[in-house]
């Protein structure tokens, strides 16, 4: 959605006490939890700025395990995360880390571990009202919001990925409303997020993977 | 269909014939794609869920995270029960729904952010205390929360309504006038009165800080919510009564914005100023040294 909704102004429907550091987290973990193949194992937590001085209080760290494990903004299991993790068998650690300054005010750093030993990392700014923004994965700069439908493709840097891309969700009638490639350097692993206004038909992500130089695809819907 | 401002909201009120929720409601369809009654419903739930965080402390009051506050709504409702209330029965239950959001959204309760979490108990408040005292439907009620949205989204529009930026004059303030604002409506002004009442409210909290004792959404958030409904009820009445405004809502909205962004930082949700670091603040929370 690309404008503001009268549910932009009332909403979102959360579970308190601040949009900013528990409805926000929420969404930052939500959306780091869709970009990893579940079952998780092990999710650490790194807080900064304004997060690693109030999360406690905020509940910041209750909300971003609860959207590690699924939960949105407006989930009251967010309350009883600690406990729920532990049933599940889900690890989790936070560490305030006040040494570093140069972030948004709002930051987060989610390292996640799955069964299958794969581990990932992403970060996140919550930059209030519940909005969020996804600044970094596996230490790449991104950019993007959760807001639209929104594909990441993990791929090498080669020639005629974006094309393929591009082609696949042409074929498939998507329209794109944004897209962006970011890359660690040339010719290494590069992310492409494409971001749509409508959902993206189911199973897209099969011919996505066709092309020998896709890695991987994540897709997010709102 | 779509406005930028009060004055364009206005015009399309008068070109359509039509009170500022149903301008806002077709806004929302047609920006949103979205059918009618796929918005009406989402915004029922939206009420429901007021409804029952307003409600819910008056019989089990909840400690807060941080353990600033809890059983306010509850002390109100015992008081106002024992026939001692001075408040009257509209502005008295307001204010006692209005805390009670505020202590269930401090003690990790489902609440609607309205237009902000520190700031939810205005808008629920006083129109659920208007609901009971005025037997109004529910449906009604949606119109209201459709107005209220209007003038919310102005605020995020051509202002703020984030108390980091623009101090609480911003969340409480734009709150209250969303208030007031859908209170003209839900008695029967026009769009004019609305929009005065919203610019009454913006005028009389003018300059408002937000110093949250230990930078939590607690206190003094909570006694902010209850002020919030009083002023949205005067501004209300001042406007039903046929009382104008020299100065329109854009302007208000405008000036606001202003004065927000010359608050010193220390007052803008830094905890580093106001009600925050008074000494009794500082041995409560033991967090300013």
């Amino acid at each position: 959605m690309s404008f503001v909704s009268v549910f932009d102004v009332l909403g979102p429907n959360m579970i308190g006490p601040s949009s900013s550091h528990t409805a926000g987290a929420a969404v930052i973990a939500y959306l780091a939890h869709k970009m990893i193949t579940p079952p998780l194992k092990k999710v650490d937590f790194t807080l900064y700025g304004s997060f690693s001085k109030t999360y406690h209080g905020h509940g910041t760290d209750r909300a971003l395990l609860g959207g590690i494990m699924g939960f949105g903004t407006d989930d009251i299991r967010i309350r009883n995360s600690f406990q729920i993790a532990a049933e599940r068998g889900l690890a989790y650690s936070f560490t305030p880390c006040e040494t570093e300054t140069d972030v948004h005010p709002n930051t987060v750093d989610i390292r996640m571990e799955n069964a299958r030993g794969q581990v990932m990392t992403v970060r996140g700014e919550s930059l209030g009202g519940g909005k969020v923004r996804i600044s970094r994965i596996n230490g790449v700069a991104v950019d993007f919001t959760g807001d639209y439908s929104t594909v990441i493709v993990v791929q090498q840097d080669k020639p005629g990925v974006v094309a393929h891309i591009t082609k696949v969700l042409s074929d498939s009638n998507v329209n794109i409303a944004f897209m962006r490639l970011f890359r660690e350097a040339k010719g290494h692993t590069a992310y492409t997020i494409v971001e749509s206004d409508g959902h993206f038909p189911e199973g897209i992500d099969g011919p996505l993977r066709s092309n020998p130089n896709v890695h991987d695809v994540m897709i997010i819907e709102p | 269909m779509d406005f930028k401002s009060a004055k364009e909201l206005l015009a399309l009120c008068r070109q359509e014939q039509c009170p500022i929720s149903e301008i806002m409601r077709r806004r929302e369809c047609a920006l949103g794609e979205t059918a009618r009654d796929v918005v009406d419903h989402r915004m029922e739930r939206a009420l429901e869920i007021m409804r029952d965080s307003a409600t819910q402390p008056l019989k089990n009051p909840i400690r807060s995270m941080g353990g600033l506050i809890g059983g306010e709504a509850k002390k109100l409702s015992g008081h106002a029960a024992k026939g001692k209330a001075i408040c009257g029965d509209v502005l008295g239950r307001a204010i006692t729904y209005a805390v009670a959001v505020l202590e269930v959204n401090a003690s990790m309760g489902l609440i609607v952010a309205a237009p902000t979490a520190g700031s939810a108990g205005v808008v629920p408040g006083l129109l659920l205390a208007l609901q009971d005292c005025y037997k109004i439907s529910s449906s009604r009620l949606v119109d209201a929360l459709f107005n209220a949205g209007a003038v919310g989204y102005l605020a995020m529009r051509n202002a703020t309504v984030a108390g980091a930026v623009g101090g609480c004059q911003a969340e409480i303030g734009v709150a209250a006038a969303m208030a007031a604002s859908a209170t003209v409506e839900l008695m029967g002004g026009t769009p004019e009165q609305c929009l005065d009442a919203a610019s009454t409210v913006l005028m009389n909290m003018l300059g408002l800080v937000c110093d949250p004792v230990g930078g939590l959404v607690e206190y003094p958030c909570q006694n902010r919510n209850a002020a919030g409904v009083a002023n949205a009820l005067i501004a209300a009445e001042l406007s039903l009564s046929g009382v104008q405004q020299l100065i329109p809502f854009d302007e208000m909205l405008d000036t606001m914005y202003a004065v927000g962004r010359r608050i010193p930082i220390e007052l803008r949700e830094t905890a580093l100023g106001g009600c925050a670091v008074t000494p009794s603040a500082c041995e409560r929370c033991g967090r300013c040294s």
